[in-house]
């Protein structure tokens, strides 16, 4: 376990030295104060509205920002340690490849959760002390839960970089694929979802199609988003509406998208020729 | 108990045959220098005494145990390891980069301060690694490789890059481990001045163990010849007839001829016994001569083979470039 937090920590001071730390948490933090003070400048007014329609807004746009950034910040993971020839040389320490690859996550995850904390943080104490009658508690609640599933947002795609980074051997290839990636979660495989729906005239099975939202990590976290406010989505996410999913099951999934990524890059470092 | 033994180990990477049964053995305290040019299977061989590596054939033991086995790992901090071309992290500095491969062998701080004072790097702990040269980083390898004082150190090309003094400082601190028990492998193609620095030398060439043991005696396995200097007053013409050899001589007015191993005392005793010799000096075959002669022969064996048909080789167009000095 030593070993794990001993690159956990080189992890965490590389974040710090390649500004990667306090620019996430400045972009966060703009953001964040952005929407909740003038989200709803679309329909006409100024100021903070509510806290549903912020933490709504805040997601669908972390949606696209987050995955970005996770996967930008661990593409290099594996693949850049073998171009810099460290990662032989780890493995003749007295290091498994299990703790290396939990201590990049555990560090690169601590990277991103505290950008996501102080730059979310920020901007909902700032809707706690200059905005009228907002209830502490209920504001708390929903910023706790955006935070947390944003985090867990951010690990699964630190996961799904590891699994590229394992496998390629240029680092450029790492950059690239990760971008389609990326691409195909924020943008392809929604669409594809509506076009199945348009196609089929919303004659597919009614009980299977919102499982399939759970096939895609950003529309997990959107769902989370939505459940505790009650309110129904829009677009795709409407589909949903009527099934409830529990927050819990919704949580679990997103655990399981931690899970298997992580197993599968794993499974690729065991089998990567050094 | 032999700390490294292999046992005729071969390595295959798909059709590719990268070694072909080896054989070799290190004791405690021994010093091997591990020479070939560079597809000849070196780091391949590292690779496999590292345990990152499971030899398609033959057995590999360190320490007396498998090192590719998962039970290997608490056996890795008596190991030490230098990598070639290792550019370590950018961002961090010096000392950070030490501690953190210190933490990974559970080694104090105050030991990574004085093995940083022992490579000389000091005044430069403080800075990012990225504005280090190629010498320091070199250096910082040694560091981190030594961190524990290691039973057995693997050292591939571990002079590059570094200037002559710091390069005596180092096999001054190689020297050192030695007397202490550490078993060492010096992964080179750079030759000249190693030799007195290691108690065995491994040829390979081709996948192929073209030479192996002492420097004496791979000197007895080949008859190349020693070459004497002298100078003083002769009959030149005279004197050449005696030792029944060419003598020919340089600017300075040194002469030199070359004598075949066993003949070398009697052509000394001759010498010497001449009233006007004034200096006199021999030079057995280096090191450097050596690995030119088992490469080529072993060259030669290979490229026979593939003129009945075995291999389509280009050997020949090697051997060419091996001769004018090429060291690749």
């Amino acid at each position: 376990m030593r070993s794990v937090f001993a690159v956990a920590e080189k992890e965490l001071k590389d974040g710090l030295r390649n500004r990667w730390l306090i620019a996430i948490t400045l972009v966060f933090a703009v953001i964040a104060s952005g929407l909740s003070w003038f989200g709803s400048a679309s329909v006409g007014s100024i100021g903070f509205s509510s806290i549903a329609n912020t933490v709504t807004s805040l997601s669908s746009l972390n949606v696209f920002l987050l995955p970005l950034i996770a996967l930008l910040l661990a593409y290099p993971a594996i693949v850049g340690e073998d171009e810099d020839g460290t990662l032989l040389l780890l493995l003749t320490y007295p290091l498994t490849k299990g703790e290396l690859l939990l201590g990049k996550l555990l560090g690169q995850t601590s990277i991103l959760s505290i950008a996501t904390i102080i730059g979310f943080g920020s901007a909902c104490l700032s809707i706690l002390f200059f905005a009228d009658d907002v209830k502490a508690s209920e504001l708390f609640n929903a910023f706790g839960l955006f935070i947390v599933s944003a985090i867990l947002l951010g690990m699964i795609f630190i996961c799904l970089s590891y699994v590229i980074s394992s496998w390629v051997s240029e680092k450029s290839k790492a950059a690239g694929i990760a971008l389609i990636i990326w691409f195909f979660f924020v943008l392809i495989y929604d669409m594809g979802l509506l076009g199945l729906l348009v196609a089929t005239e919303g004659q597919i099975e009614a009980d299977v199609f919102p499982y399939l939202l759970l096939f895609n990590p950003t529309d997990i976290f959107r769902l989370v988003n939505l459940v505790t406010f009650k309110t129904n989505g829009t677009g795709l996410l409407s589909i949903a509406s009527d099934q409830s999913f529990s927050l819990l099951g919704l949580i679990s999934s997103m655990l399981a998208w931690i899970i298997l990524p992580f197993s599968l890059a794993y499974y690729r470092l065991v089998k990567r020729p050094i | 108990m032999s700390i490294i033994e292999l046992k005729n180990v071969s390595q295959q990477f798909d059709q590719l045959s990268v070694l072909n049964s080896i054989n070799l053995n290190l004791d405690k305290g021994e010093v091997m220098g591990l020479f070939g040019h560079n597809g000849a299977g070196k780091t391949t061989t590292m690779k496999m005494i590292l345990g990152l590596l499971k030899p398609s054939a033959g057995t590999v033991r360190v320490f007396g145990e498998e090192p590719a086995h998962s039970n290997f790992n608490h056996f890795r901090y008596r190991i030490g390891f230098l990598p070639e071309n290792v550019s370590f992290y950018q961002q961090l500095t010096g000392l950070e980069v030490l501690r953190f491969f210190a933490k990974l062998k559970k080694v104090s701080l105050e030991r990574c301060l004085e093995l940083l004072e022992q490579v000389g790097l000091t005044e430069a702990s403080s800075r990012k690694v990225k504005t280090y040269s190629k010498g320091m980083k070199q250096r910082l390898g040694l560091a981190q490789a030594i961190l524990t004082e290691p039973s057995l150190l693997l050292l591939d090309e571990p002079t590059v890059g570094l200037d002559p003094i710091a390069t005596q400082e180092f096999y001054q601190i190689v020297d050192n481990l030695k007397n202490k028990g550490c078993s060492i492998i010096l992964c080179s193609h750079v030759l000249p001045g190693v030799e007195k620095h290691i108690d065995k030398v491994a040829i390979l060439s081709k996948g192929q163990l073209a030479a192996y043991g002492s420097v004496q005696k791979l000197r007895e396995q080949t008859s190349l010849p020693t070459k004497i200097n002298f100078s003083g007053c002769f009959n030149i013409e005279e004197l050449s007839n005696k030792l029944n050899t060419r003598i020919t001589t340089n600017q300075e007015g040194i002469f030199s001829l070359e004598v075949a191993p066993n003949e070398k005392l009697q052509t000394v005793k001759t010498l010497l016994t001449q009233p006007g010799i004034q200096d006199l000096d021999t030079f057995p075959p280096n090191l450097e001569q050596l690995y030119y002669h088992f490469v080529i022969s072993n060259q030669a064996n290979l490229s026979q083979k593939s003129s009945n048909g075995e291999i389509p080789s280009t050997t020949g167009d090697k051997i060419r470039l091996l001769r004018k000095g090429e060291k690749s």
